[in-house]
């Protein structure tokens, strides 16, 4: 913490040094940024993290490996569902265990609704960052169609804990294909609202376009990844690089983009979701009929090792680092938040900018402050 | 000063005497009352999500459940202007202190309102983790509980309107556990 001696000292004349958060409302947790000001133009941020650490990692020691899977869904609680497969994944991995092909495809299904859940709420946040109120209701609609199919399938329309190591908890609802393909036709209407509504608003192009560059070379060198870094040039997505869970059969494109500025991190957004409705259109009819979960033992006790699975959350990589011991317990786990990284590109992509221009910067990141203190 | 005895106790007779204007209980009271529902229809929350439930009060405020048809609608995000923070998601201990010191800033009246099993008690996080608060209670006083994890946006709603009753009602807090114990 900073104390009032440490600011005097450090700040020269002119300079100003202000608190922003851990309580404001465009920093979407508690985050807490000390930003030092010359004027109106930022000189140097320095976050501050630990309002929402909650020990997730250390606590993950005495869960059984079953059981740690639960605590992921409220780390990054906006792709929960592509966090729980990070785990399960892992455990499988350590494991050898082969999961049925009709589990894999509804993980993927899954995980795509989640995408593009997490970006419709993105949208609406970040446009209210802005001054635009109304993106927030027609994003919050759409958005509210995935979680009633969420709602009918897993049980919980947020923190869902439906992929479990092995495959999945239960089947699907029978109405799942039927819900699904409603709202990809309803989507597909509506996504020309966002467009008329936000890309071509003259205020919105004029307050992200050229603001928060993030060039290639720094993208890479801060670890950037996900959106953030696709809008620098960066070809990072895991689904196409390591595919995982037969994304290798399914056709998409990875979206770049070469700007790096924030109106591209924003282009790159949307058309994901294009491309995750592309991926669900091409899955939905073709589920294959089986089981939905691998045979395993009550008990599950990996063998001696470290394991290290990736996969592409709706923010970017993430990564599950489990040491195992044999025991029914993990002795170490650790994640690969791709919020932390990408937030660490902040103070270089704000610096030199207006303070106005930071909400736009900061925006475009789409930080989830429990998935970087964890 | 007169010492008289009271059920065993030694009261203090209060010196000189007290003329109640006449009907002025009346008046006072169905003011009073007045004040009260027109507080309970315009409650101000303050914007304080930490976490998960942060979304689904998201989904209240948002176009499907709409909570500014009871009256929930500015929410704001200095607690100088707020009635009433809800306590969405975890606290932890570094957040402890900042949680008093929003609760310091808000004008009275204030009420608090705990979503979620996190603010209820820890909820996941009670077990084997060193950094969290079980319990925003033991920070800041409570008003309402809601639990789930996250709670359901309809659970926020009933929340919501059970503190509006109570605001009506026109008791305070220590008045209503006394009832609720007898």
């Amino acid at each position: 913490m900073y104390t009032e001696t440490q600011v005097i000292k450090e700040t020269k004349e002119g300079e100003l040094v202000i608190n922003m958060g851990p309580q404001h409302p465009a920093t979407h947790g508690v985050l807490h940024l000390v930003i030092t000001l010359d004027g109106e133009t930022i000189k140097k941020i320095e976050p501050h993290l630990g309002y929402i650490h909650r020990s997730i990692e250390k606590m993950s020691e005495s869960l059984n490996y079953r059981q740690f899977i639960y605590v992921t869904s409220r780390m990054d609680y906006l792709s929960a569902h592509i966090n729980n497969l990070a785990c399960a994944m892992n455990v499988e991995k350590a494991m050898q265990i082969e999961v049925p092909k009709r589990a894999s495809v509804i993980r993927v299904l899954m995980s795509e609704l989640t995408r593009i859940a997490s970006h419709e709420l993105w949208l609406g946040a970040m446009a209210m960052d802005l001054g635009a109120f109304t993106p927030f209701f027609y994003t919050f609609r759409e958005r509210e169609l995935i979680t009633d199919i969420m709602e009918e399938t897993c049980g919980a329309r947020l923190t869902m804990n439906y992929i479990v190591p092995g495959g999945l908890m239960y089947d699907l609802h029978p109405d799942f294909q039927q819900k699904v393909k409603a709202f990809v036709k309803q989507f597909k209407q509506k996504v020309t609202e966002f467009e008329d509504l936000v890309t071509n608003n003259v205020i919105f192009q004029a307050r992200t376009k050229g603001v928060g560059i993030l060039s290639r070379e720094d993208a890479i060198s801060y670890g950037c990844s996900g959106p953030v870094a696709r809008a620098s040039g960066v070809s990072c997505d895991i689904r196409k690089i390591y595919p995982y869970e037969g994304y290798d059969t399914v056709e998409f494109d990875e979206v770049l983009d070469t700007a790096g500025d924030s109106f591209a991190r924003y282009i790159i957004r949307v058309k994901e979701m294009n491309q995750s409705i592309r991926i669900i259109e091409q899955l939905i009819d073709n589920i294959p009929e089986g089981d939905t979960q691998a045979k395993m033992k009550a008990v599950i006790k990996p063998p001696k090792g470290e394991f290290y699975t990736r996969v592409e959350t709706a923010r970017g990589e993430l990564g599950v680092y489990i040491v195992s011991e044999g025991g029914m317990t993990p002795y170490r786990v650790k994640y690969r938040s791709p919020g932390f990284s990408n937030l660490s590109a902040l103070d270089h992509m704000a610096r030199g900018s207006k303070i106005g221009d930071l909400m736009a910067t900061m925006g475009t990141l789409d930080l989830v402050i429990p998935d970087i203190d964890r | 000063m007169e010492l008289t005895k009271q059920n065993g106790q030694e009261q203090i007779e209060f010196p000189g005497e007290i003329h109640p204007t006449a009907g002025g209980g009346i008046i006072v009271s169905s003011f009073d009352g007045l004040i009260n529902w027109a507080r309970s229809n315009s409650l101000w929350p303050l914007t304080f999500a930490t976490s998960c439930c942060g979304i689904e009060m998201m989904s209240t405020a948002s176009s499907k459940y709409d909570f500014s048809r009871f009256g929930f609608e500015v929410a704001r995000a200095s607690p100088r202007q707020a009635d009433v923070i809800i306590i969405a998601g975890t606290i932890v201990n570094k957040m402890g202190p900042v949680l008093k010191r929003l609760y310091d800033q808000m004008a009275d009246p204030k009420y608090v309102i705990a979503m979620g099993a996190c603010a209820i008690s820890g909820g996941p996080f009670f077990y084997n983790t060193y950094s969290v608060v079980k319990g925003a209670d033991h920070i800041i006083p409570v008003d309402v509980y809601i639990p789930g994890c996250p709670p359901r946006p309809e659970a926020l709603l009933h929340a919501l309107i059970t503190l509006q009753e109570k605001i009506k009602s026109g008791l305070t807090r220590e008045q209503i556990r006394e009832e609720s114990k007898g």
